[in-house]
């Protein structure tokens, strides 16, 4: 009798021992429904690179902390107009042209080269580009992305003075910049580029071989497809008024501002500037008019992209 | 005396029992994969746009079907860098709405035994969330159970305009309004 009791007890706790257990495991199950089960399965530390600061690998003249993926060919068409103050006579401009053709290719997500042929000066130029820290957030923190750049440029017109003895190296400058950029928010990316040009000869005496000078470029993005874009270089050791047979040749800091639209396979960049130079020697060292007294031209660049 | 210490030791070896039965249901009651592949086929007339995924996180829930999938865009590839570029930028805005996640059940989930080989059609019922945007999307796909390990397929279908993704006119001939989406998971049990 008293066992059978004891047995009855036995039971009943097992009773209340087995619902307790369902309602603690339905009380998971409800919990299922509200949270998300994928929390279950903890993400491993990802690293999140930056893509997209610029739409183009140049913000206007200069080049910008954008890359292009592994295999991509980069044709482009730089299309430079005459200047706005040289009047109806010449159709503000439009009725004067240079242009710089370009193909630009990235064995790797890291590496661009290129290699372009300018009509100022017929002037062949050659860079590589490689991107040493890429912006990035997540397990990797990086708040900017770090680019090298190393070019050649090579004129091809005939020497100035051909009854001297003239060397092949006098046609050839080089260049290198360090860029450093960060795309702040989705909107706003800004890079600045410390950049050093050599200039094996120089069209004055008195010009410096070396020049140093500081790039500062931008963009803000208006729309997905179109973005606001600027680009400013300032050269600190160019010689900036010089005389030669009675006139006064003065050089300016290059400006450029414009728009990035984006059709799809198309980059069209249309801008303003006051160099007609386009490759980093020739706007850098060589911009002879100036902003100020519409010494500007409108201009355009279009990047079409084949993956190769 | 002796009853009451008897009646504790059965109290205590059924608690652990309990415990132990409930941690072997707890075990294989979720299944899941961090290494699930989603691919997606948006050709349009003149453009092949397709690309995948290998990274999807996929949860089911053995006991009541439920199921969830999420997906970083970022992780999407394409062939063409540029083409992934434009979807991230322009079409998905993943900088905007990094993830994009399927929250559902196996409406026939009744007719599944994981239990059991076998290859078991299934109807999922559920929520798509794209570019910030949920809808509803049903799926039909097939889970298979082969020497205990679970795996299953599904696809479905869906209309970018649902999900407020924009083709402008001048690319409406390369990119297809609707877009095929297909989704393999090969599941582990959840620890």
């Amino acid at each position: 009798m008293a066992r059978s009791a004891s047995v009855k007890k036995t039971f009943a706790f097992l009773t209340i021992a087995l619902a307790l257990t369902l309602t603690f495991s339905s009380s998971l199950y409800a919990q299922d429904s509200t949270v998300s089960m994928l929390d279950l399965v903890k993400d491993s530390a990802q690293t999140d690179y930056i893509t997209n600061a610029f739409k183009s690998t140049r913000v206007i003249n200069g080049q910008s902390i954008e890359m292009l993926g592994a295999g991509s060919l980069d044709f482009r068409i730089l299309h430079r107009f005459g200047p706005v103050n040289s009047g109806a006579g010449q159709f503000f401009g439009l009725d004067q042209s240079t242009v710089r053709l370009s193909f630009d290719y990235a064995p790797y997500n890291d590496l661009l080269v290129g290699f372009g042929r300018s009509t100022v000066k017929k002037e062949l130029d050659g860079f590589a580009k490689y991107r040493l820290l890429h912006q990035s957030r997540g397990d990797r923190d990086m708040p900017v992305s770090v680019i090298l750049v190393a070019g050649v440029t090579c004129w091809t017109g005939p020497y100035a003075d051909p009854t001297i003895a003239n060397y092949f190296s006098s046609r050839l400058a080089f260049y290198q910049q360090v860029l450093v950029g960060s795309k702040i928010s989705d909107e706003f990316t800004l890079q600045i580029s410390p950049t050093l040009i050599h200039q094996n000869l120089t069209l004055f005496k008195s010009d410096p071989h070396d020049i140093y000078a500081l790039g500062v470029g931008g963009r803000i993005k208006i729309t997905n497809r179109i973005s606001f874009t600027f680009d400013w270089y300032h050269p600190f050791n160019l010689i900036r008024s010089q005389v030669i047979n009675g006139s006064t040749v003065l050089k300016f800091d290059p400006i450029a501002v414009g728009f990035d639209i984006e059709t799809g396979g198309h980059v069209f960049q249309v801008h303003l500037s006051n160099s007609i130079g386009m490759n980093e020697r020739a706007f850098i060292t060589e911009t002879y008019y100036n902003w100020a007294n519409g010494g500007i031209q409108l201009g355009f660049n279009i990047s079409r992209i084949f993956q190769l | 005396m002796m009853k009451r210490i008897n009646k504790i030791r059965l109290a205590v070896f059924s608690l652990i029992l309990f415990c132990a039965f409930g941690q072997t249901v707890s075990a294989q009651s979720k299944y899941f994969t961090k290494s699930g592949s989603i691919t997606f086929d948006a050709s349009g007339l003149t453009e092949d746009i397709k690309a995948e995924n290998k990274k999807a996180t996929f949860v089911l829930d053995a006991k009541t079907g439920a199921l969830e999938l999420a997906v970083l865009l970022k992780a999407f590839e394409f062939e063409r860098a540029l083409m992934q570029e434009h979807f991230n930028e322009n079409y998905v805005e993943s900088d905007k709405y990094p993830k994009s996640t399927y929250k559902g059940k196996i409406a026939d989930f009744d007719n599944v035994n994981l239990s059991k080989d076998g290859s078991y059609p299934i109807k999922i019922t559920g929520n798509l969330t794209i570019h910030g945007e949920t809808k509803e999307v049903p799926a039909r796909g097939i889970l298979v159970v082969k020497d205990g390990k679970v795996s299953g397929t599904a696809s479905f279908k869906i209309l970018l305009s649902d999900f407020d993704i924009d083709i402008p006119g001048v690319v409406k001939d390369k990119i297809s309004k609707t877009v095929n989406i297909n989704v393999a998971v090969w599941l582990d049990p959840l620890p």
